[in-house]
């Protein structure tokens, strides 16, 4: 299906080609990030989400089209540039061993910093502000290693927000969460949509999580974007049995009204 | 920017995100202290003992005294080396462990001194050269040539196992370069001689017009190892989020490549090759200060330098009248201290 951008959004890709070595992952996608949305892109595993985020955010360098942000194509800006106008939080984040959370989520202030510069007021307030936002002051002082899984990821999320970026993108931020984990990031990211004037993109792996909270979908299967747009215009047993090769019926989530799939 | 996500007002009556760097600072005054107490302990101690205060005496004012010439012609310059070897040691150790979160890695696991010691055979047997600047100079071009080859090899990937690969191909390179140094000093015994001393480490006979050589080298590798920690912190949270923060990792690896071997090769090259202090001074320090590698940058060329010269002192002292180099006892000294971190990290994680 061929997509148009039709309007001119903060970051959007053109005809963009990623590889990984020789092999061609995303084959020629246009697409629209709506600011100020939610936007999960979904799609069986190896369909290229993933590489498509990191292509987004100038990880992998286009083998033909190219992403414009802020109305400029990304490699024409700074890599410091870039990083204070689109944060990524990818899934290969490690803690240096014996890091306390103050310290990891004060890395995030990186773009804004110099090689002999010190710590400002800003930098301060931004870490501080991060840390509430995710619910992790208390555990300023604590060691990342201590930390349980879901207290972990909250704080690569402040690490990502330290960083203050109008753009936030993030890989599988979900992954080895328990379900009340997965929960309550999913509307900590909500919070941070509506309450921060920010545009969020995630890649999930959990249809239903998917619908619940974006706003905007986009659906891949081999490299290639198949159907996007709202939960409720998408979510289709035809769409789900093309994107996943599933058969299933949707119904009305009770609780958010958001289409709900289950396989048959 | 105009459209900055909207602030939230933090509480500021809770702790600062960054406490004040109160053992840092502390560890600097505390390696500044001993390094000073070190450099006057090398300058009066040795064959010839004087007291310090005769020894700052003559430093103020020289005169024709045996003493006098004992200190600006023999140890000075001998301290001097002391303290730019150990420090460019240190910085070099620091880069290396941040670059390869190898504990275990140091100068030598990246072939540089492998490099250094088979340059200065080869010249020493194909040339018959024993002139220290030659030396010098073969030492320096054998390191960058290494680090280099390791760097082709095993650095400048991008991939997850980048870490794995660039120690694989120093052990690599620096067991090959070890084999060949070993069968040309095996069968040209005088080359040995001349090997041998030059191998264990040494400071007590830098040559002529080093320092003019030495000073400029090591001061530009360190100006870029020190200028990299903020960067190597923001590496040390991976590839991807380091790049996604704004720090390109292949350039920081390359310039973090390139003032190893300046600091190392010329190191290595004016002293032999020194082992354990690239190890030992990183590892401490972290210990100490904790993770932020841009204070282990600056106290690592403090704690080097302290290092080498404790062990050149102790070298003199230990078998008077003679004395052991200063290589061998930086080794005697740095494997209990090792030893001693084993201990004390599979406490911590136990």
């Amino acid at each position: 299906m061929n997509i148009h951008v039709s309007y001119p959004s903060r970051l959007y890709s053109d005809k963009l080609s990623l590889d990984c070595g020789s092999t061609r992952i995303c084959h020629d996608i246009s697409v629209a990030i709506p600011d100020r949305g939610f936007t999960v892109i979904i799609g069986p595993n190896g369909c290229g989400k993933s590489t498509l985020l990191r292509g987004l955010s100038r990880l992998v360098r286009p083998s033909a089209g190219k992403v414009h942000l802020d109305g400029k194509v990304i490699s024409d800006y700074s890599t410091r540039e870039v990083a204070q106008r689109l944060g990524l939080l990818p899934q290969s984040a490690q803690a240096p061993e014996g890091i306390r959370v103050g310290e990891l989520v004060s890395r995030g202030r990186f773009p804004y910093r110099r090689a002999f510069s010190t710590w400002s007021d800003e930098d301060e307030r931004a870490v501080l502000a991060a840390l509430q936002a995710t619910s992790t002051l208390e555990l300023i002082d604590r060691e990342v290693d201590t930390l349980s899984g879901g207290q972990r990821q909250r704080v690569w999320i402040a690490l990502a927000l330290a960083q203050e970026t109008p753009v936030l993108l993030l890989d599988e931020p979900t992954t080895f969460l328990d379900i009340a984990h997965q929960i309550e990031l999913l509307n900590l990211l909500r919070n941070l949509k509506e309450t921060g004037n920010r545009t969020l993109v995630a890649v999930l792996h959990d249809l239903n999580h998917a619908c619940r909270y974006a706003d905007h979908l986009i659906a891949m299967r081999d490299g290639r974007i198949l159907f996007e747009g709202s939960p409720a215009e998408i979510i289709t047993p035809s769409n789900i049995e093309a994107l996943f090769g599933l058969r299933c019926v949707v119904i009305s989530d009770p609780v958010s009204g958001t289409p709900l799939v289950v396989p048959r | 920017m105009n459209d900055r996500p909207s602030p939230v007002i933090a509480d500021t009556t809770a702790s600062p995100a960054i406490s004040f760097p109160w053992r840092a600072l502390l560890t600097a005054l505390a390696l500044c202290s001993l390094l000073l107490i070190v450099i006057l302990a090398s300058l009066s101690l040795g064959a010839r003992d004087m007291s310090s205060h005769h020894v700052v005496d003559l430093l103020m004012a020289p005169d024709s005294s045996a003493d006098s010439v004992v200190i600006w012609q023999m140890r000075l310059p001998r301290t001097v080396l002391g303290l730019l070897v150990g420090a460019a040691l240190g910085l070099a150790g620091t880069l290396i462990q941040a670059l390869t979160r190898n504990p275990l890695a140091d100068p030598g696991l990246l072939g540089i001194n492998s490099g250094a010691a088979f340059a200065v055979v080869v010249g020493l047997s194909l040339f018959g050269i024993d002139d220290a600047g030659v030396r010098l100079a073969a030492a320096l071009g054998g390191s960058a040539f290494c680090a280099v080859l390791v760097y082709i090899l095993g650095g400048s990937s991008n991939g997850k196992n980048q870490h794995t690969r660039l120690v694989l191909a120093g052990v690599a390179i620096s067991v090959s370069l070890g084999a060949c140094t070993g069968i040309i000093t095996l069968f040209d015994s005088a080359v040995f001689d001349s090997y041998r001393f030059w191998a264990v480490g040494a400071l007590n006979s830098p040559p002529p017009g080093l320092y003019s050589v030495l000073l400029p080298v090591i001061g530009l590798g360190a100006v870029i190892a020190l200028s990299l920690g903020g960067k190597l912190n923001a590496l040390a949270l991976g590839d991807d989020l380091a790049l996604a923060l704004g720090a390109q990792p292949v350039q920081v690896r390359a310039l973090s490549f390139l003032a190893i071997t300046l600091l190392c090769g010329s190191a290595t090259a004016a002293a032999g090759p020194i082992g354990f202090v690239g190890l030992v001074v990183p590892h401490a320090l972290r210990l100490l200060v904790g993770q932020d590698w841009r204070w282990i940058m600056w106290l690592s060329p403090l704690a080097g330098a302290a290092l080498v010269l404790v062990s050149d002192i102790l070298g003199r002292l230990i078998v008077l009248p003679g004395e052991l180099e200063v290589g061998i006892v930086c080794a005697l000294i740095g494997t209990p201290v090792l030893l001693g971190l084993i201990i004390h990290f599979s406490r911590r994680s136990r």
